[in-house]
């Protein structure tokens, strides 16, 4: 006989219960109306005279023009790159290079609150998360890479190690910020110089950090900060002159930009898609599980190439685990991503909400089974309600490809093979997270599971000494800690 | 009109994040080389000794606790607030017979020697630990730790330098310490505990005494709460009663008697590991089932 479930889960009654508003000031964000290329140290306008628009994705109101840059610009960024590395970066004393840097971090450090706001309103990511963890990490990133300066001989005994040159980056749009300090801060600590894309629905603190390492004195031209979209990258990738190419962006690109560079001699790091298996077993805590599942998929509205999205539950706790998870999502308040007490924010952009409609609506098309929050959406802005589909088939396509989006595929297995096989069972190989009391279990699987980053009874942790990067066609190449050096040195 | 008659600054010691007067009520005049009277320095006692480790002591689970990353902010702000007061150590350095270019030279390479230690708190780590492949199925690491109290007799011919360089590895890697500063040129070792006192580095992690090594020295070495002396000058009789008295309480003793704080072999990630343990962790991995990681 089955055993009854007891549900203890407080549930919150949001009908008569609701929080009272509690907007972060727009105040400290000081956006210009306009912004120009950073180029050789200055804000330079476009060779291509064109400019484009980067908009709040919750409201739909433009925030600022942003230049478009073209080849032509790319080949200014990169000549400018090239000259402070040939004059300066490469002749400068490491422990020099270390300390501009540490400044860099200090800067973001003052400036915390402004870079929070501003990448809340244009990447629509909840301030609590901005606040609480993209600006402090990308700072952190700095900090940590401004000390290996120095000290790259320690990294790998035995070795001289050297820098490349001319550094190409591509970013993408769901952590802006940190993404462009886990670019930046390792380059510049092996003594590379830099031309950084930003992603064009999220450039605003990018180049808020342009206005930063202007004040720190950097050399010019050390860093380049562009900003454009595919057309700007492509004439990164395929830039002679460039002897590094660094990408984080879906699988699809990653695969173009690995054939541009077939035949270069540029070193190429991609961390690119992931299809993460979250796997909960039956001795699990259920409840910090369940805040795992949350965490896993709906951290930064599901726009985590990490994401937990395929759920793995061991059959005796499927159900409590789902009644458990369904009250929970029904407690996320999901709206305006400034109010403080939002859990889930706006859908970076339009064409990503399509996206992710277009997955929703293939989910429902496979026979799946949906359930979606109850919670209502914002009028305007692009918003979407934490979903989660169950009933899933490995082969279903909301199993196998990457959404980038809240939306959640859920399996059940009964043995630790079996569930060893369905998680392996996908071109993905970036994060996996096993939830059990018992730590040989952790063991076993983490070393069974082909993915670049195992989390243990936790989830979506990050930190700048950790390597962060793919298996398979996760990509390759890491980024953070002592592996993330070697991908901009020669050995 | 009157001059303005300049105030003299009392040069303390500092324990515990305080600044108190040897408890033995005891000075000694520094002077420069033309016998010219600097100060009336503290000279502390057995007693004082024992109050420093006593602080030590108690700041270890404190300070070893903090984030690695957190050791490194601290450092670092230790470094902000030297190269704030720079012109206050170029002219206590001169008073102490350094030209000033010596001075400026010696002043810059303290703080960027405080940048390479801030910058080693996150990192030594994973430079000193290893995952060991034992060959039965168990998750094996081995990963450095602080060995607790750290008593330093510091340099005697770099007052500042000297100093900085044998108290940064010791707490980058998480312990504390109790360091008695050079006898013929304290003047610089009292400041820097100011500098210390107003960089978050919180109370009882580092320690400063100004006295004579060839009196306190044993009580360094025989004190039966201190895990490691670190002893840097070459008197062959110090260093064989140092070694001596430690086997006490099996005290790890290091000597940096010939090292040249002026050079890059005054720095080193081999400092820090010096006073840290190695700790090994075995964690059974349960291998029921036939999955393999195969593809």
């Amino acid at each position: 006989m089955a055993k009854a479930i007891k549900n203890n889960t407080l549930k919150l009654k949001f009908d008569t219960l609701k929080y009272a508003p509690a907007p972060e000031s727009k105040s400290s964000a000081k956006i210009d109306a306009q912004y120009d290329l950073f180029i050789n140290g200055k804000f330079e306008k476009p060779l291509s005279k064109k400019y484009f628009d980067t908009i709040n994705p919750a409201t739909e109101e433009k925030l600022a023009n942003v230049a478009d840059a073209n080849a032509a610009d790319v080949d200014k960024a990169v000549k400018a790159a090239r000259n402070a590395y040939n004059n300066v970066w490469s002749k400068m004393p490491a422990k020099e290079r270390g300390k501009y840097i540490y400044r860099i971090a200090r800067m973001i450090q003052e400036r915390a609150r402004e870079f929070s706001v501003i990448e809340t309103l244009d990447g629509g990511k909840p301030i609590r998360e901005s606040r609480d963890i993209d600006i402090p990490l990308a700072a952190n990133h700095f900090f940590y890479y401004a000390g290996w300066a120095d000290k790259l001989e320690y990294a790998f005994p035995n070795k001289q190690p050297r820098s490349l040159g001319v550094a190409g980056q591509i970013i993408p749009w769901n952590f802006p910020l940190l993404m462009a300090a886990w670019k930046i801060a390792p380059a510049l600590a092996t003594g590379n110089t830099i031309v950084l894309k930003p992603a064009e629905t999220t450039p605003l603190t990018a180049l808020k950090l342009a206005e930063i390492i202007q004040e720190s004195d950097l050399p010019p031209g050390v860093v380049n900060i562009i900003t454009g979209a595919g057309a700007t990258g492509a004439a990164i990738v395929n830039h002679p002159d460039i002897n590094k190419i660094a990408f984080t962006g879906s699988t699809e690109v990653g695969k173009i930009i690995q054939r541009a560079v077939a035949g270069t001699n540029k070193k190429t790091t991609l961390e690119l898609g992931g299809k993460a298996a979250n796997i909960i077993f039956e001795d699990a805590a259920i409840d910090q599980a369940v805040e795992g599942i949350i965490n896993g998929i709906y951290f930064n509205q599901g726009h985590v190439c990490c994401a937990g999205s395929r759920l793995f539950v061991q059959e005796p706790v499927y159900k409590i685990v789902m009644q458990k998870l369904k009250d929970r999502i029904a407690t996320l308040i999901v709206g305006d991503p400034m109010d403080k007490n939002t859990d889930v924010g706006a859908i970076n952009s339009k064409q990503q909400l399509e996206t992710i409609h277009k997955y929703i609506n293939i989910g429902k098309k496979e026979g799946l089974e949906i359930f979606e929050s109850s919670c209502v959406l914002p009028r305007k802005g692009f918003f979407c309600k934490p979903t989660l589909f169950t009933n899933v088939a490995q082969s279903s396509r909301i199993a196998q490809e990457e959404i980038f989006g809240p939306v959640l595929a859920i399996q059940t297995f009964r043995t630790d093979d079996e569930v060893i096989e369905k998680a392996n069972n996908t071109p993905f190989g970036l994060s996996a997270g096993v939830w059990t009391d018992k730590g040989s279990k952790v063991f076993n699987l983490t070393s069974k599971l082909r993915a670049g980053v195992i989390w243990a009874n936790t989830y979506n942790k990050f930190d700048p000494t950790s390597p962060f990067g793919g298996y398979k066609e996760s990509g390759f190449g890491r980024e953070g800690g002592l592996h993330g050096l070697g991908a901009y040195l020669k050995l | 009109m009157a001059e303005r008659l300049e105030v003299l600054k009392t040069y303390k010691i500092y324990i515990g994040g305080q600044f108190p007067r040897t408890e033995s009520g005891r000075y000694y005049v520094a002077k420069n080389k033309k016998g010219q009277a600097l100060a009336n320095v503290c000279l502390s006692s057995r007693k004082d000794v024992r109050d420093a480790v006593g602080s030590a002591r108690n700041a270890v689970g404190g300070w070893s606790g903090r984030a690695a990353f957190n050791r490194s902010q601290i450092l670092y702000r230790i470094a902000e607030m030297l190269e704030g007061r720079r012109a206050q150590f170029i002219d206590e350095l001169v008073k102490q017979d350094s030209s000033p270019k010596d001075a400026e030279n010696e002043i810059n390479l303290s703080i960027d020697r405080l940048i390479y230690y801030a910058g080693w708190c996150d990192k030594y780590q994973q430079v000193f630990s290893a995952v060991n492949p034992v060959a039965s199925s168990h998750f094996n690491f081995s990963v450095p730790e602080p060995t607790g109290v750290v008593a330093i007799v510091a340099p005697q011919n770099f007052s500042l330098l000297g100093l900085v360089s044998v108290i940064a590895p010791v707490i980058a890697g998480g312990n504390t310490c109790v360091v008695l500063a050079s006898e013929e040129k304290p003047l610089c070792s009292v400041t820097f505990a100011e500098v210390i006192n107003s960089s978050d580095i919180p109370g009882g992690v580092i320690n400063i005494l100004t006295g004579k090594p060839s009196e306190l020295v044993k009580y360094f070495a025989d004190h039966m709460d201190i895990n490691t002396v670190v002893y840097c000058e070459n008197d062959a009789a110090t260093k064989k009663l140092i070694q001596e008295k430690a086997s006490l309480n099996v005290k790890r003793v290091f000597f940096y008697d010939t090292i040249n704080w002026k050079t890059d072999e005054g720095q080193s990630p081999y400092f820090i590991a010096d006073t840290q343990e190695i700790k090994t962790t075995w964690h059974p991995i349960e291998t029921v089932g036939s999955a393999k990681a195969g593809y």
